[in-house]
């Protein structure tokens, strides 16, 4: 199939940029949507020109690299897929496809499609852990945890940490992100000893980093590639009315 | 002598104790010297890469009081490659009460690496994998667990316990994320400076130990030298010398290679896990390939057309009587659940024939009709169901309806820069840990067994080796202006130069390409001398052809993702020549190593352990000069080498 895509051009973090528009030709609907953009980056670079910078690794949906906002959705399309998993069979011969990064105040974009998502990371500087030294841990069966809870602790906790819920949020906030790690220790018995610290210094930490405030809008959990409900800010609302009466 | 290597000296490892193997790691800790708390703050360990290995060594140290340096090439030390990890991880807890125990793990794992691993090693390895279990659950990791709140366990691999811990088809990424949260702690204290999208370009010894390495920054192209105490690198496997493999796109030999360069002994190259079970390629455009869980082999069959005539046609219009259940035919015994490297060289045999399915040929059913018949679509669904729904993703095809292809692909490295028991290597103050080691798997490594070493290593065999080395430190501080130090530097400066100014015709992802169907064809699932003595002129040909032609564009000061990806296929060109050159000097069949000339009359792997029981560690000389061969006995005290057979 024949499409021409209009991609985000930026040449570096601090200058002006603009949506280019290429052609590719002769595309296999069985390319990734990444494949696609490999493609097009070997003509380009065979015509001198400079190739399209993006963020991916694994390309299988678990490593949370990959992020581009296609058509204006985070990772495109397909519901629950993250971007180097949609194919290029979901869309049609002609089509022009828009290709833009994640754009959100706490996360400048770099160069092009890529993005620092170094904000995620001091969000869980902040608390987004169990102190347990190595060593230290008693035996694992020293402490039952109910089916229910360790199940619903581990959908919380296959949240990739793409940030596709920041780039489709009005507000820029990563609300979503941040209740996911907080489900997922506070269901744990392990998590306890630390859930009203952690809650209170994890949001004090997204707002330090220039992430907006939640009015829940739920644009985060319609993108998410790993279907992290929107309940869970709920959750993570309540724990932090808990914590601050008792601090 | 011959034209491809020349045969040196034995190398011994002189840090593992004899005696007892029960007791050989508690008196090695006991006689290894200490740090003293208030001297640890004096001392700093670089750590590269932040995987399972790097990521638990990175935060046990840094815990431990010690200065840590952490770098990775990814945007967030949570992106390693571990993350991707499926199936779980391996521990002799025995929480089943089915006989497992530290000596049936150890026994396995021997055995499983076709007697080509370390006994003293693998003991170790079995016995700190229940302490891994321990550490993981007391950091909140959700593993599976059954209606009374204690932990599931699933038989993984063909072993005859249940011994492996799981957290659905997500293990390594639960893992993976205990070990970063632990270290996004240490980084929120101070004790880990942390350092995502850059990556290490150069080695730096000065008076004969690793004191420091050169890295760029990704975002700004900058150069800097970075000094320590110790180096560790955790930097991962080199599958993606093949180009097509499961790992992800920037997975890369380049740490490991740098340091082989200048002196680490590189051992067991040529020992590779092909997967049997992936989705095929499906055209020129494939960047990757995905890995679909082996659990599938245990209601799926397989089969490819009885006439190769037949392979054009729909599965579904080719007759019972016309179709070959290739596995069951050869293997009654075993039929589909045979091991992954018997599967997929039986794979490539009816491929080879003509009788693969598929875009190229290159492809063999997993059908389900008969488990759909059977169980019922419902339970075929509760059992599979993720993984049907990540096929048709992939393929556009509905394996509930049609059989699903598969074909296979390269895995996981078991070789690696040699080590010796505490995990050092050849370089006094570099140690390698994880994937990019040597030690644990020998030459074939079981399911289940790689998040289990690369944790081993980080939080609890590193931790406490590494101390024998630094009692000797704080070292003399190093400067700039060291000629060591200026000449490393300068090193990574000329090569980056050099990659710029070809400004040849052909793009980098074309040379990766091409090296990679050289190995795969030469240096794959089946390997020959004839095979590999061309696949060693043809790589050749080609190091010379893209120091040449090849075309990297842009400038160094910038992020430029080709520039990385030309230095990383510049060294996977070397490394490749070294793969077949071990590969050709090893006149066995062994775990993932199948050569031709060495099979019993009706096809299957021939050890030679009279002539091949060791390591062959690896000395590089120069990168048209010969390398060196440097053997290392083995010696099986407790597990007795003998042939596997599955028939």
């Amino acid at each position: 199939m024949d499409i021409k895509v209009r991609v985000w051009r930026q040449s570096g973090p601090s200058s002006a940029g603009q949506m280019v528009t290429y052609d590719v030709k002769d595309i296999s609907p069985d390319a990734s949507f990444l494949e696609m953009i490999d493609v097009l980056n070997e003509t380009l670079i065979l015509n001198g020109d400079d190739p399209i910078a993006f963020d991916h690794d694994c390309r299988e949906g678990i490593c949370g690299a990959c992020s581009m906002v296609i058509n204006g959705v985070a990772h495109g399309p397909e519901k629950a897929t993250t971007t180097c998993q949609l194919h290029m069979r979901h869309f049609k011969d002609g089509d022009v496809i828009d290709v833009e990064p994640w754009r959100a105040a706490a996360f400048p974009v770099i160069k092009d499609l890529v993005v620092d998502r170094t904000s995620f990371d001091k969000i869980i500087q902040a608390g987004g852990y169990i102190s347990a030294p190595t060593g230290t841990a008693p035996d694992a069966h020293a402490t039952p945890v109910p089916k229910k809870d360790a199940d619903a602790a581990f959908e919380a906790a296959t949240c990739i940490g793409c940030g596709a819920c920041v780039a489709a949020c009005p507000n820029g906030s990563s609300m979503l992100f941040t209740a996911a790690k907080i489900t997922h220790l506070g269901l744990m018995p392990q998590g306890q000893p630390e859930r009203d610290t952690r809650v209170i210094d994890m949001l004090q930490a997204q707002d330090d980093a220039g992430f907006g405030g939640c009015t829940n809008m739920g644009e985060c959990a319609e993108v998410c590639p790993k279907g992290i409900p929107l309940s869970l800010i709920g959750r993570l609302n309540s724990d932090y009315r808990k914590a601050i009466s008792k601090h | 002598m011959n034209d491809f290597w020349i045969e040196g000296e034995p190398v011994v490892d002189k840090a593992a104790p004899d005696g007892p193997v029960e007791t050989r790691w508690e008196r090695r800790k006991f006689a290894a010297k200490l740090v003293n708390p208030a001297n640890r703050r004096k001392l700093t360990v670089i750590v590269v890469g932040t995987g399972l290995a790097g990521g638990s060594a990175a935060a046990t140290l840094a815990e431990a009081g010690y200065r840590v340096k952490s770098y990775c090439y990814q945007d967030s030390p949570r992106r390693a490659h571990s993350i991707a990890a499926q199936g779980g991880i391996n521990a002799a807890k025995n929480y089943r009460n089915d006989g497992d125990s530290v000596y049936r793990l150890f026994y396995d794992t021997v055995k499983g690496g076709d007697f080509r691993a370390r006994e003293s090693n693998v003991y170790r390895l079995a016995q700190v994998s229940v302490n891994i279990i321990d550490q993981c659950v007391a950091q909140g990791v959700p593993f599976a667990r059954e209606y009374g709140g204690l932990l599931d366990n699933r038989s993984f691999g063909g072993t005859q316990v249940s011994r492996t811990f799981y957290a659905r088809g997500q293990t390594g990424q639960q893992l993976l994320l205990g070990a970063y949260q632990a270290m996004e702690r240490q980084i929120g204290l101070g004790n880990i400076e942390m350092n995502a999208r850059h990556e290490m370009l150069e080695l730096i010894i000065v008076d004969g130990k690793a004191r420091g390495i050169v890295v760029r920054d990704m975002v700004t192209g900058e150069i800097t030298t970075e000094f320590a105490d110790a180096v560790v690198l955790a930097s991962g496997g080199y599958g993606n010398v093949f180009f097509l493999s499961t790992n992800a796109k920037g997975c890369n030999v380049t740490a490991s290679w740098r340091a082989h360069r200048k002196g680490a002994l590189f051992a067991n190259p040529c020992y590779t896990q092909i997967h049997p079970t992936c989705i095929p390629e499906s055209g020129s455009h494939q960047s990757k390939l995905t890995l679909m869980s082996e659990s599938l082999r245990n209601d799926g069959r397989v089969w490819v057309p009885k006439r190769a005539a037949d392979c054009q046609k729909p599965a579904a219009e080719i007759a019972e009587e016309d179709r070959d259940y290739y596995l069951e035919r050869i293997y009654p015994s075993f039929g589909n659940l045979v091991p992954r490297d018997i599967a997929s060289r039986a794979a490539k045999n009816v491929c080879d024939e003509g009788r693969g399915v598929g875009p190229g040929g290159l492809g063999v059913y997993l059908d389900f009709a008969d488990a759909i018949k059977r169980l019922g679509r419902k339970a075929v669904e509760a059992k599979y169901g993720n993984l049907f729904e990540m096929y048709e993703r992939i393929t556009g095809e509905d394996p509930y309806a049609t059989p699903m292809r598969i074909y296979p692909a390269v895995h996981y490295t078991m070789g690696g820069l040699w080590v010796d028991y505490d995990l050092q290597s050849t370089i006094p103050g570099l140690f390698v840990i994880g994937e990019a080691n040597f030690s644990d798997h020998g030459a074939n490594r079981l399911g289940a067994s790689a998040l289990m070493q690369g944790l081993a290593d980080g939080y609890f065999v590193l931790p406490n080796t590494i101390n024998n080395y630094l009692a000797a430190g704080p070292f003399p501080s190093l400067s700039e202006q060291d000629a060591p130090v200026v000449e490393a530097r300068k090193q990574v400066e000329d090569r980056i130069k050099k990659l710029l100014e070809i400004n040849g015709d052909r793009t980098v992802d074309s040379f990766h390409r091409e090296l990679g169907q050289i190995m795969w064809e030469y240096c794959g699932m089946e390997r020959s001398e004839e095979g590999l003595t061309k696949a060693v002129g043809l790589i050749r040909a080609l190091k010379e052809e893209f120091w040449t032609r090849v075309k990297v564009p842009g400038k160094g000061e910038e992020l430029n993702q080709n520039l990385e990806k030309a230095g990383r296929v510049a060294d996977f060109l070397e490394l490749g020549e070294l793969m077949c050159i071990d590969a050709l000097h090893r006149r066995e069949s062994c775990g993932g190593h199948f050569r031709a000339e060495s099979q019993t009359p009706d096809g299957e792997a021939l050890r030679h352990d009279d002539e091949f029981s060791y390591a062959a560690a690896w000395e590089y000389f120069g990168a048209d000069g010969k390398p060196t061969l440097h053997k290392e006995e083995l010696n099986f005290e407790y597990v007795h080498p003998s042939t596997r057979s599955y028939k």
